[in-house]
């Protein structure tokens, strides 16, 4: 970990300074300009990092917490085709907890589950597995920012970034808030997180509405290994991915997670914004609420609660996503709204991805000394040929579907249940008869032809 | 499990003054829902019914922004980020 108080500052394998702290005058360690300023130390600003510095570039990279990752929580599954590119064999030495074997998808009402689950032994052959990590983001990133620092990227943190440096309409440097904070720079990252102020600032983004976002409340609940191995049918390091939907979440548009790490497990909620006000429930009550569902009580049993915390997720999709670039610009991660919100829930993969594609724009653009909208128009281009974009774009309806359709966290889980415990409520009644009374009742709320089209809703939206 | 225990799980490095700030209570007041009150993990945002204001809970922000997007129709909070270095420090994340 970078943490300042330990590390002697090195810029392209040459020591510069003293730690952060000692310094009297900490700009007379680094050059006046730097080919990029990235803001953010998060899996976006490293992947872009890494790479700039890996070409040759100069690079300094602001973060604002005590260590890259202190601000930084995800629900828990980390999907890495790109750290691969980024870091070959990465699992031999990144901190990831386990691989992600099984996918289990629950639909809860008050009393009563049912799930999906699959598991293969395809995805538990050998390292990258499926490319599927369960992972802890204050040991995460902190590994990858270290890889970035050893290519020569040069990381300042406890360094807040409040605003860029314009000139000409072009953006030239940025304002850290610190004595003296003003830097120039051919361009600038903004990976400051789904707040993204800068992007704010540069006007490439407008303010949020309630239904883009969501809120997460996230517990990380220490077990021995052993009995988070027999609990979840686990063997060795093999994990699982658990997601809960319906009344896990009072119904609302959202749902709630487990994941295993190797002696913890990560468990929270998460849901739009516009549900916690219009249910009038606050993220700690509704996170309380899923950890006392029968469901979920038996799974976290006797498990002691070792952190909380709490975050904003992007989940507005394609339709969010802003203007990425600007003349001297770029935006990456959680800044450029990059969220796959369908069942897959990705964001750290595509952060890597978008701060990779920024990197290599910023290199072609170097080769020109070009760095307009247009010199550095590649990464777009980038964003849209890839996983990234077209992943987006077919889930675009997601966010829509999920605010336009409350039945399908509500009324329909909870029929659903019903009919199916009905199905299976053993008595003396002919199993005929337990059959029509199923078929009767659910016709009652429901037309076949009505939930064909309600079926296909899903359809669309999800798959 | 309280919200306050859990929030004492977690490390804090506590400025001397607020990074979070109410711009004019009195706006409040036409406020019905109290939408910032619901929306924060941490409780930050409390409203007191006597003193008919909100009392800013700062030391336990997890600096997620929810807040500010939940009062835009009145863009009432301002927040910025602590100093460097300040504010929550995650040990899991």
């Amino acid at each position: 970990m970078c943490l300042p108080y330990f590390t002697l500052y090195t810029f392209r394998g040459r020591h510069i300074g003293l730690p952060l702290q000692k310094q009297s005058s900490w700009r007379t360690y680094l050059s006046d300009k730097f080919d990029v300023i990235i803001v953010g130390a998060g899996p976006a600003g490293s992947a872009a990092a890494l790479t700039l510095a890996r070409a040759g570039l100069s690079v300094v990279v602001f973060e604002r917490g005590e260590f890259p990752g202190a601000k930084n929580m995800f629900g828990g599954v980390l999907y890495t085709t790109i750290l691969n590119r980024l870091v070959p064999n990465f699992w031999e030495d990144a901190p990831l907890e386990r691989q992600i074997v099984k996918r289990r998808f629950g639909l809860l009402s008050k009393q009563s589950e049912a799930a999906f689950e699959f598991r293969s032994e395809d995805y538990n052959t050998k390292p990258p597995y499926n490319h599927s990590f369960s992972a802890l983001r204050a040991r995460f990133d902190p590994w990858l920012a270290k890889k970035a620092e050893e290519a020569g990227a040069f990381i300042i943190p406890e360094t807040v970034v409040d605003d860029l440096l314009w000139r000409d309409g072009k953006v030239v440097g940025v304002k850290a808030r610190r004595e003296g904070g003003e830097m120039e720079a051919d361009v600038v990252i903004a990976a400051d997180g789904v707040n993204s102020f800068l992007a704010k600032k540069a006007g490439l983004r407008k303010d949020f509405k309630w239904n883009v976002l969501a809120v997460a409340a996230k517990e990380v609940i220490g077990l021995p290994r052993e009995v988070i191995e027999d609990r979840f049918g686990l063997e060795g390091d093999e994990g699982v991915a658990m997601e809960f939907f319906g009344d896990a979440v009072a119904g609302m548009v959202g749902g709630g997670f487990i994941y295993t790490n190797k002696d913890t497990l990560s468990v929270g909620v998460a849901c739009s914004i516009d549900a916690f006000i219009g249910k009038k429930i606050v993220p700690n009550d509704l996170l309380e609420r899923f950890k006392s569902h029968p469901s979920i009580r038996r799974l976290i049993r006797k498990g002691e609660t070792l952190e909380y915390s709490g975050h904003m997720i992007p989940e507005g999709g394609h339709k969010q996503v802003p203007q990425v670039l600007t003349d001297g610009l770029l935006l990456v991660g959680d800044a450029a709204h990059l969220v796959n919100a369908s069942l897959y829930h990705e964001g750290t993969n595509l952060a890597m991805a978008s701060g990779l594609f920024a990197a290599e724009a910023i290199i072609e653009a170097k080769k020109r000394g070009d760095f307009s909208k247009e010199g550095l128009g590649s990464y777009h281009k980038k964003l849209t040929d890839s996983f990234v974009f077209k992943d987006l774009s077919k889930f675009r309806e997601v966010e829509a579907w999920a605010h336009a359709n409350p039945k399908f966290f509500t009324e329909y889980p909870d029929l659903c249940l019903d009919l199916i415990k009905d199905y299976f409520t053993i008595s003396e009644k002919p199993k005929a008869l337990i059959q029509a009374e199923v078929y009767k009742k659910f016709r009652k709320k429901l037309s076949p032809l009505r939930a064909l089209v309600e079926l296909n809703k899903v359809r669309k939206a999800l798959f | 499990m309280k919200l306050e225990d859990k929030l004492f799980l977690d490390q804090y490095k506590v400025d001397s003054e607020s990074h979070l700030k109410i711009k004019d209570s009195k706006v409040c007041l036409d406020c019905t829902d109290k939408q910032c009150t619901w929306v924060c993990p941490a409780g930050v945002y409390k409203w007191d019914n006597e003193a008919k204001q909100i009392i800013l809970g700062w030391e336990n922000c997890m600096e997620m922004g929810a807040c500010v997007v939940a009062c835009n129709q009145f863009d009432n909070i301002d927040m910025k980020y602590p100093k460097g270095g300040y504010g929550i420090s995650y040990k899991f994340g």
